[in-house]
Formats: C-alpha cells, structure tokens, sequence
C-alpha cells in the first residue's frame, strides 16, 4: 500500500493537462509552430490579434482532439463549439482566450493506470481545445517576478494548438497522480501528436488538491498546484500539498480556494498573488468560429488512425507468456523495437524468449551504441531457434547478437565466423573434458572426497577452454560420469 | 426590477480604471438600458436554441498549413514600446 | 456638374470611352473634398498620394485597352474601421491614434484587385458604436444637407462622402443599422448585405455576430456593382459563406409585377415622423400601382429587437474591445504594473459611448447574469429568425422606413443615450436575423432633408432584395443632391 494521507485524512486529486500539439501551424492562424528562436518572428494579425484579424480553425488539430478522446475512452461531441474565454493578461494578446466551456470536442472517457500491482480507472471528465499564450520574459533584478521592472514579451507561443484534459477527482494517493500523468503522457506520445516533453512544456501538468476526514463524502476546498515539471516534482508537490492542508486542517485553520506554485528548490508551494473576482471568465460562444460537427463517419474515419496503446499492448503481451515486467518495458519501448518482437514472434520465437531479448540484449546494444537496432525479426527469429536447438549455447548467443547488431550478418554465419557454434563431436568434447580433469587434480581429488560442488568448477572450466562452445548440460553429464 | 449593479466590479473585470463619478453615471445609465431588458426577459424561451451564427454554418476549416508571418520590425514598429525583437510592458505581476 | 458627381456606371463608361481619366476622375473628387471638407469632416484620412499612385495605374490600365472591372480607376472611401496596410486606421478613437496596420482588410484587397481607388478613410462614431457620428474622438461629421445636423452613424462619413461627391462610393460596416441609417439621412443608397457575404477580415470587429460591410452609392445599380466585387466566399473568415453568391443585379429591370411585399406593422406608428410615415405610404401606393401586393405581416419581435441587440452587441464588443490594451499598438498610459497601465490606457483612450458599451456587454456577461441577460438575448434572437421565415413564407421582401426620424440635430440626442439608440429601430432585426437590408432614398421632407426607404429580403435573397430596390428607385425619382455639392437640382 503507498502513501495516501496521514491516518484519518482522505487526499481528492485531479489533474489538469496541458498538451501542445505538434501541428505545422498555429491553431487559429497559418504561422509556424516554431521552436522558440526569435522573439515574435512567428506572428500574424491572428496571433497577434491585431484589430481586425479573425481566427479559422485547424482541421488537423480538430482530428487529433478527437484522436486523444478516442484513445481515452471518451465520447466525441457530435456538435461542440468554441468559446471566447475573457482575462487580461499581458501575454494574451486578445484578451480572451479561444477556448471550449460547455460542449467540448472529447468528454466522459477514462484511463487505467497501474499502480503497485493494481489498477486504478481514472474518469476523464473532458478534454477541449484552445489556444495557447505568449511568453513574458520578467527582467529586473534578479529575474524575480516580484521584483521585476519590465516585462517582455514573445508571441510566437501565442495561439499554438493546446488540448487540455481534465481528469475526474478519482485520483487519490501521490503514486496514482504520478501514474496517471506518466501513462497519459505515453498515450499521447503513442499517438504522435505532441513532443510531449515536460522539459519543454509541451506537456504541462496542474494539480486540483483537496483532504477530508476519511469516510467524509463531501470534497474539502480545493487548491490548484502549478509548475510542476517533472513526475518526480508532481508527486512531491501533491505530497507536500496534502501533508500542508492536513496540518493546517487540524491546527484549526481554514484553507482558502486558490492557486499555488510549486518551489522545486524548497520543496513547497506558495500561494500565488491574485486579483479578487478573477475567476468571472464570461465565457460565450466565439462569434467568429463556427461549430464543429463530427458526425459517425469522420469520427469513424479519425478512428481508423488510432494505434495500438500500451495498455492495449501490454495486455496482448501478457496473453502471449511474456513475464509482467518485461511486458510493461516492451509496451513502453520503441516502436521499432516493438516491431522486431512481433515479426519475431510470428515467425515461431518463444515470446516469453523473444520480449527478453528485445527488452534486455538488444535495448541494452541501442542505448550503449546510442543507435537504431540492427536486427530484424527473422533474424532474432533464427537466433532464439539456435539457442532452442542447441546450435549456439545461451552465452554464445550474445555474442552472435552482438555480431548481428554490428552488422556482421545473419546469426548462423555471425557464429560460424566468430566460431561460436556448440560442440557436438562427441570426441572432441570427450578431449576437451580429459584435458581439464588432468590439469584439475586436486578439485578431482576434492570431488571424490564427497565435495559435490566441484563439478561446477570444473564445468566453467569445460567452457572456458571450449570458448563456450560447449553445451554445459552435456559437459555436466560427461564430468559426473568420468568423476562417478 | 430595480437593477443593482457593482460597477466598480464591472469596471474592474472590463480593465477600465474610471472615476468614482463616472462610475456613478455610468452605474445610472446601465440601470435604465437594463431594465427595458426586462422586455426580453419576460419572453417565453423555454426550449428555443440560442442562435449564434445568423447563417447556421458548421465546420469551417483550413487545412494545417503554413502561411508567411508578419514582418518583425513593421509589427514592433506600431507597439509603444519595443527592445531586442520582443514587446516591453511595465511588470506584468498578476494572472487573472 | 463636375465628373465627381457622376455615378459608377457612368464613370466606367466614360473611363472604357477615354472622354475622362481615372485621374481627373480623382482630382474632381479631391476638388470636391476640397470644397466641402472644412465644413463636412467626412474623412479622417485623405491618401491623396496613394490615391493618385493607384489612378495613375488605371489609366495605363485603360490606355492598354485592359481595365480590371467595373471599379477600375473608381474613388471609393472606406470607413475608418478597415484595416489599410501603412495607411492610418483609428476607429475614431483615441486608443488607436497614430495606428498603421500592417495588412489589408480583405475588403481593401478585393478593391485593390478591381482596381479601385481608395480615396481615404472616413469617419465614424468610435468603433462604429453610435447613429450620429458625434461619437468620433475626431469631431463629428456633418449633414451635407444641413451643416446643423447630423449625417446619422455610425457610418456617417462615408454616407456624407458619397452624398457630397468627395467619393462616387464608400464602404461602411452596419451592425445594427449603421449604414441603412445614415445612408437614409444622407440621401444616398445603403446596403447591410446577408451576414457573412463580404468577410469582415479586417474590419474592426464590434458585434462580430452582426457585422457586416457594404457599399454607399448614388445608385442601386451602382450598389450591385460594389457588392459584386466585395462579396465572396474569404478563407481568412470562418463565417464567410461557402455556398452560391447571390447575383444582386439580376432582376433590376424585372419590376414588382405580382410580388408579395410585406410591411411590418411593428415598424410604424408612436415615433415616426408623421413626414417619414406619409412618404413611405406613399412609396407603397406607387409599388401597388407597379403591379405588387402590399401585405401587412405582424413580427412581434421587432418590438424587443432594440432591447436583444443592446444586450448582444455589446457583450460581443466588451471581448472584442479588449485587445486595445496598450502593449501591441495604439495608446499607452503611464503604470506601474502592466495591470495599471492597461486599465489607464483604456480609461484614457476609449470615449464615453465605448466605455458604456463595454461596461454594459461586461456586465450582461459576468457571472450570475449570463442566463438572464445574453444567454436569453441569443435565444429572442431565434425567436426573431423564426418569425422572419414564417413572414417569408408569405412574401417576397419586407419594407419599411429606414429610419423614425430625419437628420436631428447635432446634440440633439448625445444627452440620453436611449433616445439615440431608438435611432436604428427599423434597421436592428435584418442584423439579427442575418438578412441583407438595404435603403434608398425615396424624397426630402418639408425641411428638404432626405428620407430613406428600407427593402428587406430572407438570406441571401440580395437578388429578390434589389429587384424591389430598383422599382423603388424608379418610382421614387429622387435625383437632388445637396447644395453643399454645388450641384444645381
């Protein structure tokens, strides 16, 4: 069981999502989604908004909202539209942003999230789409805000497609808010349709907190936890929040609704400085846009692009024999490398055999020689049936992969030409076995005076003159019978 | 129906900083436009669908294409204040 | 009469003869504005440079034997809520004094196309928000045909331009009347086309759900023309119209014969202008004598279009007015904290009518009233849509006054904010139901001041709209032109 709450408290989570998509263009304009060069090199009137200019939705960013919904379960809106969203802010250049209020695109979906062992379904109550802000650059001294004595400001952020997810509050220990933000993640990198870099900002997480007395129905005040940009930091913020209102909670204070930073430094949020009233957003529906329509058939056609999704995959692995945690890292791997398990596996290797080798062997060659696997599935195919078989013992066998990964060739001509393959002249073993009980005199001595564990001694022995050639059940038997 | 209205709430939200006293007359003068609103309040709407596009049109789409920008310096030319390619505000403290 | 007061078609032909130049057509058209400007204050922006740049081209165009179209080397105006790339675009008000945009209003560019010559930017009340054009932060506009009055608004610069002869055309934007209506107290023709014919890409948006653009002409032949070139299907606006666009001047030699035309027994009556109401009576007397049905139709809501729309177009312009916040263009005022700044800047820069509006549109959209006050407004104004197709079920076109009243007086109305709103009674429901409306002027009163005549048809019924304008025009006869134009009638 993880942490949750201190005893007799229950923690009410949720989380907000941020997602950018990866769209050649801006949402509601044709600039470029750049990478953060120049300042304001990629504006239009639109992003701008400058007097006069006008939003048109993306298409391509309206299909891949979809898209996400589809792959958490939601519902996809048959009619929704967008809203204007009203605050001023510096870095908002209209003052409002395009955003969705009662009918989203994507509603009343789920995801299963793992935690230690057990699942946790998380409702996702919507996902919608809007624009992104600008970027303020606070200068002064020190860079703080509080002390800054100019504000910059950057526009090229501005108007970026942003899909935000919001979950249920059915999230409720520190572990499953980590879980769902890193699973989440993954959906939508599977997808292909963000960076999904936290480091970026491409992904951004936000908490809404809350803690009752255990057994307690209603939800207690909820505080909002922003700037977390890691799982390690979103789930120390989360912890710290609870243990904060908890205390707080039972010195007989009161928690306010509000928002709050998480100090990565220190370790602990603060209160952020608000206006009074700030929240009367006065949504209403965005006059310049027209509603979105995604009837049966271009929902249909939206959801022939869905991928496999590692749940799904996982799932599939587990069914085939692969061991739990080798299926997890599988389902999390490359999707080529994932490609080299499956045509494996279809062309006849063990799957419990070949994930293992995908997962361990080969993964390990691609982050040490930081490049794509060299392999291909026929090929892992041809070495797992040579190490069934007998042809290459099970040690030799990563050197024959590793001759493969360099490029040296198909597995059999890899050991063939750095001889590798098992011994099965029974005379040749027979000599290799004589000339290590002759040069080892006194371990055979040893045996015989009822020390049984020598054989193993001697077996490595076997191998090591054999260059591993030798296959070590055979040697074992040859020993135990010259030495019985 | 006398209509109470916080205008200085108003004001607030609609970033208007005005004097008390034109907050006052400002105040007076929402107070009688809205109440020959309550014309349109006392109208049956019950199950009439707002309109928000005269037309009714849906789906207007462009395609994710990229399209030129705007040139830097003509659009820093027209901000009050510029420096180094990025537009200068005095410190923008508060969200929201 | 000098070839300024010369109508569009009569121009174009003159210009395919050779008998004038795109450029004496434009300098007679300076001439005017020379004339009367002092007096008039039509424009805020004369682009003489530009302006003869773009005549000088026509004429080679011409002198080449290929001219772009009908408005090739024809001075038009634009109404200075439309973006003109390096040419001053203030909206009248003080918050985008100094504002060069750096684009073209899509409207600007389909003129440019035809080879239209854009004369200059005229003036209006501050973001369009008003119906006498005393609202600019520029000083008003006068009546050509009484200095004392007013032009109407809030286009009324371009309908003064167009009446005086300082533009044989002019583009304003009407979101709830704002052309009809000072085209009818100017004595020229004023067309609000269906919603989403002409994009409002880059037309300085006040109630983006009822703006839109159209055309001030002499002539509702001329009209058609203008429109023909402005219309049109606009990827930068998402609420451009995608399907067939409606030949406006299809049917101008059709006449009314057998026509069902409606009039709205809501528009008429306590408030009228007992000169206004015997006018257009008499406009449809001579329309049964064209061979039309005269048929009184009841919309019952035109009685509450006034109150819908000022709940409406002002909650969409306190969002769309937020963006004048001091940090991209236009005004700054002096802050601390870039919150201070922007609250002083829009304190400073935007006038009283604008600040109302906001005000008001803030407040009919904040928590706790949305339901009560826009939410209920968007549902009356299906009650409205609703009303007006089942009039349509029974007749071809709707008319009535444009507007209650003739020019007032300046000042007449500035005090009470609701009496100038009443101004645009007839003009707000084809805003709210997205029909095309238009008016022509029909006579002068007794104080020889202009009375207008408004034609409304269903969506995109521009066809069927112009059809009865024609007849109108024809019956009506009107042919005088202001004094101030030195033009003997």
């Amino acid at each position: 069981m993880t942490w949750s709450a201190p005893p007799g408290w229950e923690a009410v989570m949720g989380i907000e999502v941020h997602v950018e998509l990866r769209t050649q263009s801006k949402m509601f304009c044709g600039c470029r989604v750049g990478f953060g060069e120049e300042p304001n090199i990629d504006v239009c009137p639109t992003c701008l908004g400058l007097p006069g200019a006008m939003p048109v939705a993306n298409v391509q960013a309206i299909e891949w909202i979809s898209l996400i919904g589809l792959a958490l379960n939601c519902t996809i809106s048959e009619q929704s539209v967008f809203h204007r969203k009203n605050y001023f802010y510096a870095d908002l250049p209209k003052n409002y942003q395009i955003s969705q209020f009662d009918i989203p695109v994507c509603h009343d979906g789920w995801l299963d999230v793992d935690v230690d062992g057990e699942t946790v379904r998380i409702g996702i109550e919507r996902a919608h789409q809007e624009e992104d802000t600008g970027k303020s650059t606070h200068i002064g001294e020190g860079g703080r805000i509080h002390s800054a004595t100019q504000t910059l400001l950057d526009f090229n952020r501005s108007g970026v497609p942003l899909v935000e997810i919001v979950s249920r509050p059915d999230i409720r220990t520190p572990a499953q808010a980590k879980a769902y933000a890193q699973q989440l993640r993954a959906v939508v990198a599977e997808l292909g349709v963000s960076d999904a870099r936290l480091e970026e900002g491409s992904i951004r997480f936000d908490a809404n907190v809350s803690v009752r007395p255990s057994g307690e129905t209603e939800l207690g005040t909820k505080v909002e936890i922003k700037n977390m940009n890691s799982f390690r930091s979103l789930e120390h913020a989360v912890s710290f929040e609870i243990l904060r209102q908890v205390d707080e909670l039972e010195a007989g204070g009161a928690l306010v609704q509000e928002t709050r930073h998480w100090d990565e430094e220190a370790g602990v949020t603060h209160g952020m400085r608000t206006k009074e009233g700030s929240s009367d957003y006065r949504y209403f529906t965005e006059p310049d846009l027209t509603p979105i329509v995604i009837d049966a058939e271009w929902r249909s056609r939206i959801a022939e692009r869905l991928p496999e999704l590692p749940a799904t995959r996982r799932a599939r692995y587990l069914d085939a024999g692969v061991d739990p945690q080798v299926a997890q890292a599988l389902a999390d791997s490359s999707a080529d490398l994932r490609a080299i398990y499956d045509e494996s596996a279809a062309l006849g290797s063990e799957p419990r055999v070949a994930a293992h080798w995908v997962t361990g062997e080969i993964t390990a060659w691609t982050r040490r020689e930081d490049a794509p696997a060299r392999i291909t599935g026929g090929q892992l195919a041809e070495l797992t049936a040579m190490v069934a078989d007998g042809t290459v013992s099970a040690s030799a066998a990563k050197d024959v992969l590793d001759g493969v990964l360099m490029g040296e060739g198909d597995p059999r001509s890899v050991a063939e030409s750095r001889d590798l393959l098992q011994i099965t002249d029974a005379g040749e073993l027979q000599a290799a076995v004589d000339g290590v009980l002759a040069a080892n005199a006194d371990a055979v001595e040893r045996y015989r005076n009822g020390e049984q564990k020598v054989v193993g001694f001697l077996v490595g022995q076997v191998m090591r003159v054999t260059q591993g050639k030798a296959d070590p059940r055979a040697v074992n038997e040859l020993l135990e019978s010259k030495l019985g | 129906m006398p209509i109470d209205i916080d205008i200085a709430h108003v004001a607030r939200l609609a970033r208007l900083d005005l004097s008390p006293a034109d907050l006052e007359t400002y105040r007076h003068q929402l107070g009688v436009i809205l109440e020959h609103a309550a014309r349109v309040q006392a109208l049956d709407t019950a199950g009439v669908e707002p309109t928000a596009h005269p037309l009714g049109m849906t789906n207007t789409f462009r395609p994710d294409e990229v399209r030129p920008s705007l040139d830097r310096d003509e659009v820093l030319s027209q901000a009050p204040e510029a420096r180094d390619g990025y537009f200068v505000v005095p410190p923008a403290l508060d969200q929201g | 009469m000098s070839n300024a007061d010369l109508t569009i078609a009569a121009a174009a032909s003159e210009l395919r003869a050779g008998t004038i130049t795109a450029t004496q057509l434009l300098e007679a058209v300076f001439e005017r504005a020379s004339l009367t400007e002092a007096e008039l204050h039509a424009y805020l922006t004369l682009d003489a440079e530009r302006a003869r740049t773009a005549a000088g081209q026509a004429d080679a165009r011409f002198a080449a034997g290929n001219p772009l179209g009908p408005l090739d080397g024809i001075p038009i105006a634009l109404k200075d809520n439309m973006c003109t790339r390096g040419v001053e675009t203030t909206c009248a008000s003080q918050i985008l004094a100094g504002y060069h945009p750096p684009y073209d209003a899509t409207v600007v560019s389909r003129l440019k196309a035809g080879g239209a010559v854009i004369t200059g930017k005229t003036n209006l009340d501050e973001f369009a928000m008003g119906s006498s054009t005393e609202n600019s932060a520029y000083g008003p506009t006068r009546n050509p045909w009484n200095p004392e009055r007013v032009p109407g608004g809030s286009s009324g610069g371009s309908a003064a331009a167009v009446a005086v002869g300082s533009a044989l055309a002019a583009l304003g934007s009407d979101t709830g009347g704002s052309i009809r209506q000072p085209a009818s107290l100017c004595g020229v023709v004023g067309v609000k086309p269906t919603y989403g014919l002409v994009s409002r890409y880059g037309l300085i948006a006040f109630g983006s759900s009822l703006d839109q653009i159209g055309p001030f002409t002499r002539t509702v032949e001329d009209a058609a023309t203008v429109l023909g070139v402005i219309a049109g299907h606009d990827p930068l606006d998402a609420t451009s119209w995608r399907g067939d666009y409606p030949d406006a001047g299809s049917m101008f030699e059709t006449g009314v014969a057998g026509m069902r035309i409606g009039v709205i027994r809501q528009l008429d009556g306590e408030g009228y202008e007992p000169e206004v109401t015997a006018m257009s009576r008499a406009m449809l007397d001579r329309l049964t004598d064209a061979g039309a049905e005269i048929v009184e139709v009841s919309i019952p809501t035109c009685d509450v279009a006034l109150s819908t729309y000022y709940l409406i177009a002002p909650a969409e312009a306190s969002a769309n007015l937020a963006r004048f916040d001091g940090i991209r263009y236009g005004l700054r005022a002096d802050g601390s904290t870039a919150e201070e700044m922007m609250a002083r800047t829009r304190a400073e820069g935007f006038g009283p009518e604008v600040t109302r509006r906001i005000l008001l549109g803030t407040y009919a959209l904040s928590a706790g009233y949305y339901d009560a006050f826009y939410g209920q407004a968007q549902k009356v104004r299906t009650l409205v849509k609703q009303e007006f197709a089942a009039a349509y079920e029974k007749v071809d076109a709707l008319v009535s006054p444009t507007s209650p009243t003739v020019a007032f007086e300046l000042e007449a109305k500035t005090a009470d904010p609701l009496s100038m709103y009443l101004s645009d009674v007839c003009n707000i429901p084809a805003n709210l139901a997205g029909h095309p409306a238009m008016t022509i002027p029909i006579g002068l009163d007794s104080q020889g001041l202009p009375v207008g005549f408004q034609v409304m048809a269903p969506a995109l019924g521009e066809a069927t709209m112009f059809r009865v304008a024609a007849e109108v025009e024809r019956q009506a006869g009107f042919v005088a032109r202001p004094a101030m134009s030195g033009v003997e009638s």
